[in-house]
């Protein structure tokens, strides 16, 4: 009959999905906040918990999300969305642990280096004041006038900073 | 003593921006890089070889005291592990 009511609430009158948009949001901030903020610190930095926290955060929202949207699809928005937004919030985890634990693990092997025990080879390199630096004169260069140098770390980086 | 392939002028601007009172070294030819054994090739922008990240503790006596080698670039030596590593060379 064309003049009849549904009894089914129509798609404008279903609710929004929240917790999908919760999840989404969560996991692009997972992905996001580990290099300007926790990799900062060395106890968020060598094994990145807390993302990954909030990775499993954010796939509880998404789960709870689509349980509305596809086990109450009466009241609830998101059949469309709520897939979309799970694959790409798993995406986002997936491309977090290929960062985190592979691209980082490319370095060649260290094995003619000098070793523990050995003398460390000398050199001369320029300093920041255009001064020639050599390890000798590092070594025998006192920290104050009473206190004599205990030693040297040298720290090989990248650069590029 | 930081050392990177960097210039003298790059490593200042480093240390001006980072506050670092250590000094920075330059080896462009990565001689020394190479000498001990951490070149990391063509790592850099434009595949030019660089340092992969290394820390030497080396004592008075220019024996070398402690080598942490990374197997991953986000993990590197921490302040407290070296400070650690510094104070027992103090007791010897």
């Amino acid at each position: 009959m064309p003049n009849e009511v549904p009894t089914n609430t129509g798609p404008a009158k279903r609710r929004p999905n929240t917790p999908l948009w919760i999840g989404f949001l969560i996991a692009i901030f997972a992905f996001l906040s580990y290099i300007p903020i926790f990799a900062k610190y060395p106890i968020t930095r060598d094994m990145p918990w807390v993302n990954f926290l909030l990775f499993a955060l954010a796939l509880v929202f998404l789960l709870v999300g689509l349980r509305r949207a596809f086990a109450q699809s009466n009241l609830y928005r998101g059949k469309i969305a709520g897939p979309i937004l799970t694959t790409i919030s798993v995406a986002t985890l997936v491309l977090f642990c290929v960062f985190t634990f592979s691209l980082g693990k490319h370095l060649p092997p260290s094995t003619q280096g000098p070793k523990i025990g050995q003398k460390a080879p000398d050199f001369a390199l320029t300093d920041t004041n255009g001064a020639t630096v050599t390890l000798a004169s590092l070594l025998s260069s006192p920290v104050s006038a009473s206190q004599p140098t205990k030693g040297v770390v040298l720290i090989f980086y990248r650069g590029y900073w | 003593m930081a050392i990177s392939v960097d210039s003298p002028a790059e490593s200042q601007n480093l240390c001006r921006k980072a506050g670092y009172t250590y000094p920075f070294l330059s080896d462009p030819n990565t001689e020394v890089i190479r000498r001990y054994d951490v070149l990391h090739k063509g790592a850099g922008i434009k595949g030019h070889d660089i340092a992969r990240p290394a820390e030497f503790l080396i004592d008075s006596s220019g024996t070398i005291r402690w080598i942490n080698l990374t197997d991953d670039l986000r993990v590197r030596a921490r302040p407290d592990q070296m400070l650690q590593a510094a104070s027992a060379l103090g007791s010897h």
